[in-house]
């Protein structure tokens, strides 16, 4: 890439998944699949976004869930690459399947 | 086409964790689909998601200056219709570049009539360059520059513009307020404004967990309890027909303001003083018997 290019444009686009932005996480959301009902609010609310909608029929079957049919659904996952942890997921989750535990490295 | 598990705003951006502002964009992008082109006033939202040479958009974007936003994207607008294109155009404001500083440009915008969607991400306070109060700062608010001592216990000491009715007496063919944390209701906004021709106002409620100094998992609970004390209330006024204006949700029971108050660090002052807490309790009542038979059902 030259030094910087003419009307600093930038022709990469979405290029920021460069920014690994998980370092900044102080503490950590960790899903808890046995009670997660895969209603997707976490996933509609991660800022970042750094919640993934996993639709895959494996995915959604090998994924635990508190009853068997809730497996139809997709599945949601935590990118730890990009998660700041700012806790709106765990604070959002009408089922409190979600644990906000202190980041370890 | 519902371009819903799309991303169009990728991660790696630099806004706080717990800002509700990137919950708008993604969810913004992800409703006009790829065929947009968004223009940016300086702020926040422009500082932190480009940052040369690295950018989170993954639709054309363009940043002119603080002021000119609704220019630029007016500009895009009579461009794409000369060569006879039609797309989204969507401009995007802070609530410094939107109330105060790109007033003028926003408001020959929508005299004009250009074909775009305008969305005000309301954080109530100049947040980039550390916590000035602006122009939609509300009454009481602590900010850098409406600080609260034993000269000024109350911080600001003017209420909130009101932005959205400013828009309307332009006659904009449509212009709402929408809270993230409502979501059914904010989702029907933009779709209905993406279908509307001609110049379209959104005023959005962004949480700021820097300049509201509250904990950055709460966002989403401020803003459904700014909602729910009746603090911001969500309506929709077609054609500047403010006295047709639609209340599109009012809470079965509103929650005292103090609920509101509570959390945020910025009204931390006004707690200890009962009469202020009643003066907003006023005010939010004042508003809602004044519109609110507005809201049907």
């Amino acid at each position: 890439m030259e030094l910087i290019t003419r009307g600093a444009v930038i022709t990469e686009p979405g290029n920021a998944v460069e920014n690994k932005t998980g370092s900044w996480r102080v503490f950590k959301p960790v899903i808890n699949y046995e009670k997660c009902i895969r209603c997707m609010i976490c996933w509609q609310y991660c800022p970042e976004p750094s919640i993934l909608k996993l639709e895959d029929e494996k995915t959604k079957k090998d994924t635990p869930a508190p009853k068997e049919a809730l497996k139809k659904l997709p599945v949601v996952q935590i990118d730890y690459d990009y998660c700041k942890g700012c806790g709106i997921c765990a604070n959002e989750c009408p089922v409190k399947a979600i644990d906000f535990v202190m980041e370890e490295r | 086409m519902n371009y819903e598990n799309e991303e169009f705003f990728a991660p790696g951006h630099g806004m706080c964790a717990g800002c509700a502002a990137p919950i708008i964009v993604k969810w913004i992008l992800k409703w006009a689909g790829p065929n947009t082109i968004v223009a940016n006033a300086t702020g926040c939202l422009e500082v932190a998601t480009t940052a040369y040479p690295r950018t989170s958009w993954r639709v054309p974007w363009i940043h002119v200056a603080f002021e000119n936003a609704a220019a630029a994207a007016s500009g895009v607008e009579a461009a794409t219709r000369a060569k006879g294109e039609k797309l989204n155009i969507i401009a995007f404001g802070g609530d410094g570049g939107t109330v105060d500083i790109g007033f003028q440009a926003l408001s020959g915008m929508v005299e004009r009539g250009h074909d775009v969607l305008y969305v005000l991400y309301d954080n109530e306070a100049y947040m980039n360059t550390g916590i000035q109060r602006s122009g939609s700062t509300p009454w009481g608010a602590w900010t850098t520059t409406s600080k609260v001592g034993s000269a000024n216990p109350i911080g600001k000491l003017r209420p909130k513009k009101p932005i959205s009715m400013i828009i309307a007496a332009h006659n904009a063919p449509y212009v709402a307020t929408a809270n993230p944390a409502m979501f059914q209701d904010f989702k029907k906004k933009v779709q209905k404004a993406l279908n509307t021709p001609g110049a379209k106002f959104l005023h959005v409620i962004s949480s700021c967990t820097t300049g509201w100094r509250h904990d950055p998992s709460k966002t989403v609970e401020i803003m459904r309890l700014a909602t729910d004390t009746g603090i911001f209330p969500l309506y929709e006024i077609e054609n500047g027909d403010i006295e047709n204006m639609r209340i599109t949700y009012k809470p079965k029971k509103f929650k005292p303001v103090e609920e509101y108050l509570k959390p945020q660090g910025r009204f931390r002052h006004l707690l200890k003083n009962p009469e202020y807490v009643k003066k907003l309790q006023e005010d939010v009542d004042a508003w809602w018997a004044k519109y609110g038979h507005h809201y049907h059902p």
